[in-house]
């Protein structure tokens, strides 16, 4: 099994590594086509700025690479924020793999969430020995709506996209490395349960 | 819906935890990775560590223990205490940290906040603001509290706010090892007049003083130390107590 994360300088790629690490897996690091593509599981990590991450992802050509993958993709937090359309951050072009445009939270709430919330309307194995209702860790200002391709749910004011699924390609908008137990149920389905399309 | 966030605080010197009782009289309370071990597993929604130790070996000790930290504890956790530039947060971010408070720094030169932010993003970024009465106004105090500054709570909250800061951790220097309860007061004017989360710190002694601080001070996360780390409370039961008050937590 290898796990590659993708190291494009905007991540916290360390916890991400740990959390593979306590599950009994090594995942290693990667900037390169060739190693990402030889990966069995490739996780997109991404913390900080939509606009200049994305440029980051541009600068080093991973924005052609990542939409191509055939292998099990998990996008978290910033990096799922980017296999959207666009964002509104830094009015970001994303890498168009989910067909939603990423928004700000109203001023309604506080911004950014930090916190502990919900997942609800769990519709993946993804989620496989998760229950409806059990917490997940999240921090973000902006966030994708509900849409066809949603398939976990929160609520912050409103219901939006706590998780995505399009063929392939997965995405968490909650830190899954950081969410205690719940979190690493998660991982472990995304290693175990998810595979390669035939 | 979001939970309310407990916070077990980890006041670290040369590596090792201890607890000021108002910040001077020190206590041994063990192993950091240990006791945060600990904390990740019996209900603990976050941790922060606070550097008090002020050797020139204190950079590479904390990043040590960020990155130790960060290999078994599968909750988010900060780190504070003598950070003052763009490569101190670098490499503790780098290391696994989730996020870092500035206090006495962001003081010293608020663009600090500005170019933190700009690097790493507001969500990482956690201001840490002590402060105590006096003559009825809430003043902003340096140096874990013994040096007065001339700002005003409220309008350096603000101020950290504009700038980009993701969170404030707010101490209040009156209420700070008096386990009398928090100073919810000020809490709840610091979350009305702001619009990102306020962390209470200072004054937990009972289970009441936590439902309170929720309720009267609007806070969306309390911090405590000792009445953690002598078992005074145990996090299992005063999340219990918290959800008969109807107070959303993680259980």
């Amino acid at each position: 099994m290898k796990i590659v994360i993708i190291d494009y300088g905007a991540g916290n790629i360390q916890s991400i590594k740990f959390a593979f690490q306590r599950l009994g897996y090594e995942a290693i690091l990667s900037k390169d086509a060739e190693g990402i593509m030889t990966a069995d599981k490739v996780i997109f990590p991404g913390v900080g700025e939509a606009s200049s991450a994305m440029k980051k992802l541009r600068e080093s050509k991973l924005d052609q690479i990542i939409p191509k993958l055939k292998q099990p993709v998990l996008g978290i937090c910033l990096g799922m924020q980017l296999m959207c359309h666009s964002s509104e951050e830094g009015n970001t072009q994303g890498l168009g793999i989910f067909d939603v445009d990423v928004v700000k939270f109203s001023n309604e709430v506080k911004v950014p969430q930090i916190g502990w919330n919900q997942i609800t309307n769990l519709k993946s194995d993804l989620f496989k020995n998760v229950n409806e209702k059990e917490h997940i860790y999240l921090v973000h200002s902006f966030y994708a709506p509900l849409c066809k391709e949603t398939i976990a749910e929160a609520d912050y004011g409103l219901g939006y996209s706590a998780a995505l699924r399009k063929d392939n390609f997965y995405g968490t908008q909650f830190h899954p490395e950081k969410s205690s137990e719940v979190g690493e149920r998660i991982l472990r389905n995304f290693i175990e349960t998810i595979h390669t399309p035939n | 819906m979001l939970t309310k966030r407990i916070i077990p605080c980890l006041d670290i010197k040369n590596g090792r935890t201890v607890k000021g009782i108002n910040f001077v009289d020190l206590r041994d309370a063990g192993d950091p990775v240990e006791l945060a071990e600990i904390y990740a597993k019996t209900g603990a929604d976050e941790l922060v560590f606070l550097d008090i130790s002020a050797t020139e070996e204190r950079r590479r000790t904390l990043a040590d223990l960020v990155l130790r930290v960060a290999e078994k504890v599968n909750i988010p956790f900060t780190v504070g205490g003598g950070i003052s530039s763009v490569e101190d947060v670098d490499i503790l971010l780098h290391n696994g940290a989730d996020k870092v408070s500035i206090n006495s720094s962001a003081v010293k030169n608020p663009q600090l906040i500005n170019d933190l932010v700009a690097k790493f993003g507001s969500q990482c970024i956690v201001v840490a603001i002590d402060a105590k009465q006096i003559n009825g106004e809430w003043i902003v105090h340096l140096v874990g509290g013994k040096v007065p500054t001339t700002l005003n709570l409220f309008t350096w909250a603000k101020e950290v706010e504009d700038r980009g800061a993701g969170e404030i951790l707010f101490t209040s220097m009156d209420h700070d090892g008096t386990k009398d309860g928090f100073a919810n007061e000020a809490l709840a004017r610091l979350s009305t007049e702001l619009n990102i989360p306020i962390i209470a710190s200072g004054g937990a002694g009972n289970m009441q003083h936590f439902t309170d601080t929720f309720m009267e001070g609007k806070a969306d996360a309390a911090l405590a130390a000792s009445v953690f780390h002598f078992k005074e409370i145990e996090i299992k039961d005063l999340k219990a107590e918290l959800k008969r008050n109807n107070i959303p937590v993680r259980l």
